[in-house]
């Protein structure tokens, strides 16, 4: 059997769980064997409907009276007690923060190893998993073995398509009580602080002007949040600009910052290295503005304009202020 | 307070990504080397939380002798004593890394480290799962992906972004904490720290990590297809402006 971690909002599944579970269908699929799910939290029974499009043949909702805040080591004791009665020996998870945490935990318990941010994956004759894996942000792939009696898988992001199951599932729905101790919940979440967003994010903005090293200072940002008004988008920054000082790391566009997908990224004196450009691959048109035509970032883009962008960017901004 | 910080020598790749002959590492001729963003957060927190609570700030590795570049960086940011685990040109799974790392701390110091500080992932193969592993090893507790952290009365209070806010975890030290860029500000080290770095001493240490049959092994690696037709050059400096413009209202349809 293969268990898949689902997180959800509420019996809404997110979307990374279900990419995770089209992951671990696939693998089912190719050894015959069936899918289940693990589920915590609130509302957890109402992921049946949901997940039965998707092929799931069992939801196991982990009920425990500490449980009502979210901690790792108690979540991965549960699964790998309902992995033991379940007899999964594949356990997927999706690619975030808390099924790569709670998955590597569970890899722990069993010594079992894991593989993160998988492409693809399939069955060899001897049973190991062939797969191939994101390095580098994913600008490098590695095809790896996996092999082992359990094995742990988590998927990179926006790389298996969500789609219904050829045939669907009315999965059973049933609660599991682990056995937790108390020392399992030392890492806790203690409680959550809310944040003042200010602006559109980064992930969700459909215009994104970048800057970088080439901007030159902090003021010099000025023009681009001016075309980023204009456009009704936002802006970020290269990791250079922001080691110099002149934007927060939130602005950060790149392997070690935000993944965007806006409809046009404007990159402004940016070079193109493979960590800046691994954060805006999602983006569905690239305009370059670099003083260097033989940039890197003028081989990726879709367009390039040749120039000092301290003279290109104010004058686009005329134009559109004054077609506005 | 005695606090660690565990970094890995990667090559510092540039705007492509060349890869060896028999495709089983970077091509690293003419290349630099570097650590992850993250691990640079993490020895600047190692030396910022000791210069707070007073104490020491090491850096450790578990890689080539080379890596003592990487160590030095780490002394150049006034970190007060590094090690390597140095080991030979062979591919590490994570399990043995986490394995011969969790040795490594162990024999490294008798009293322990109070905060053990990794990145959340690192910059090549980006496993996720050395530091649970090796918090699992020295039974400490582990939380990841730190944004924002906090040593109050031998407590850790760090926090992660989660949509919307943050999370806030309260544990016990020692405990283990990864950490991602943003964290802090790493400071950029002076001339003459780092040339003091380059004559301090740099403990080497054998590693020891168990084989294990099965696990995670490289096959190979692969270099992705990208796209380099060339893009359509719109015009020198201001004089490409109208045709932005059309761009703008036509093909992207964002004004
Ligand atoms: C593990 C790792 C993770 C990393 N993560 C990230 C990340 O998340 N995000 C990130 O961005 N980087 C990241 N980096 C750093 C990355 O490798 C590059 O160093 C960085 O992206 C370079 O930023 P840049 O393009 O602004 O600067 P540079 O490479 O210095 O490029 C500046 C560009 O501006 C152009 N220019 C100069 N003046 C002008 C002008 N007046 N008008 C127009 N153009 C001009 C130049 O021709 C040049 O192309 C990471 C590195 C490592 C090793
Ligand atoms: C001699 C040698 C040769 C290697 N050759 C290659 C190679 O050719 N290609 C390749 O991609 N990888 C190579 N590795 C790296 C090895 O595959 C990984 O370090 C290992 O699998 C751990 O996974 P990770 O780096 O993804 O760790 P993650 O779990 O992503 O790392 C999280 C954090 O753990 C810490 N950490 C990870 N590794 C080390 C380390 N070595 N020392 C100290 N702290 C560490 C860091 O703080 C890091 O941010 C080599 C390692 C060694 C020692």
């Amino acid at each position: 059997m293969i268990l898949a971690l689902v997180e959800h909002d509420k019996g809404t599944p997110e979307e990374l769980s279900l990419e995770a579970l089209a992951m671990a269908r696939e693998l089912a699929t190719a050894e015959g064997d069936s899918l289940e799910a693990v589920a915590f939290g609130d509302e957890a029974d109402a992921l049946g409907d949901e997940l039965g499009e998707y092929g799931v043949e069992a939801v196991h909702c982990v009920a425990h009276h500490h449980l009502e805040r979210y901690a790792p080591d108690a979540w991965a004791e549960s699964v790998v007690q309902l992995a033991s009665e379940r007899e999964a020996k594949t356990i997927t998870a999706p690619g975030t923060d808390r099924g790569r945490e709670v998955l590597a935990r569970v890899g722990t318990s069993l010594d079992a190893p894991m593989a993160t941010n998988c492409l693809a994956v399939d069955i060899a004759d001897d049973g190991a998993y062939e797969l191939r894996r994101n390095r580098w942000g994913g600008s490098l792939i590695e095809h790896a073995r996996l092999d082992g009696e359990h094995k742990l898988l988590t998927a990179a992001e926006h790389e298996f398509p969500i789609e219904p199951a050829a045939s669907p599932t009315e999965p059973s729905v049933s609660t599991f009580e682990p056995d937790v101790d108390d020392d399992l919940f030392a890492v806790q979440v203690d409680r959550v602080e809310t944040g003042d967003e200010e602006g559109i994010p980064l992930g969700e903005a459909r215009v994104v002007v970048g800057g970088g090293r080439g901007v030159g200072s902090a003021e010099d940002y000025d023009q681009l949040e001016e075309l980023a008004e204009l456009l009704g988008g936002t802006v970020g920054a290269s990791r250079a600009a922001v080691n110099e000082g002149w934007r927060p790391h939130d602005d950060q566009v790149g392997q070690t910052g935000a993944k965007i997908s806006p409809d046009i990224y404007i990159a402004c004196g940016i070079s193109g290295a493979v960590q800046h450009m691994v954060g805006c691959k999602g983006a569905d048109t690239l305009l370059a503005i670099n003083t260097d035509s033989e940039a890197a970032i003028v081989q990726k883009a879709d367009w390039a304009v040749i120039g000092d962008l301290h003279e290109v960017v104010p004058e686009l901004n005329e134009v559109l202020r004054d077609a506005a | 307070m005695k606090v660690l910080a565990c970094i890995k020598r990667v090559p510092d790749t540039g705007a492509k990504i060349v890869l060896t002959e028999d495709e089983q590492r970077i091509d690293t001729s003419g290349l630099g080397f570097t650590m992850s963003p993250h691990e640079e957060c993490a020895i600047e927190e190692a030396v910022a939380q000791v210069e707070t609570h007073g104490g020491s700030a090491h850096v450790l590795t578990l890689g080539p002798p080379e890596a003592d570049e990487q160590l030095r960086t780490g002394l150049a940011m006034q970190a007060d004593e590094a090690t390597l685990l140095e080991t030979d040109e062979e591919e590490w799974s994570p399990r043995a890394t986490a394995d011969a790392l969790a040795d490594g701390i162990d024999r490294l110091d008798d009293e322990g480290f109070d905060l053990l500080l990794f990145g959340n992932e690192s910059a090549d193969a980006a496993n996720y799962q050395v530091a649970v592993r090796v918090a699992s090893e020295l039974g400490y507790p582990c939380v990841t992906g730190i944004k924002d952290l906090e040593v109050e009365d031998g407590t850790a209070i760090a926090k992660r972004e989660i949509s919307g806010g943050e999370e806030v975890y309260e544990v016990d030290l020692p405990a283990v904490v990864t950490v991602k860029e943003g964290l802090n500000e790493p400071r950029y080290a002076s001339m003459r720290a780092k040339m003091q770095a380059r004559r301090q001493e740099i403990e080497s240490v054998e590693p020891r990590a168990e084989t294990r049959a099965g696990g995670l092994e490289k096959v190979r690696l692969e270099a992705p297809e990208t796209d380099d037709s060339p893009a359509e050059i719109l015009g020198e400096g201001s004089e490409a402006v109208p045709e932005i413009v059309e761009i703008l209202a036509e093909e992207v349809e964002v004004v």
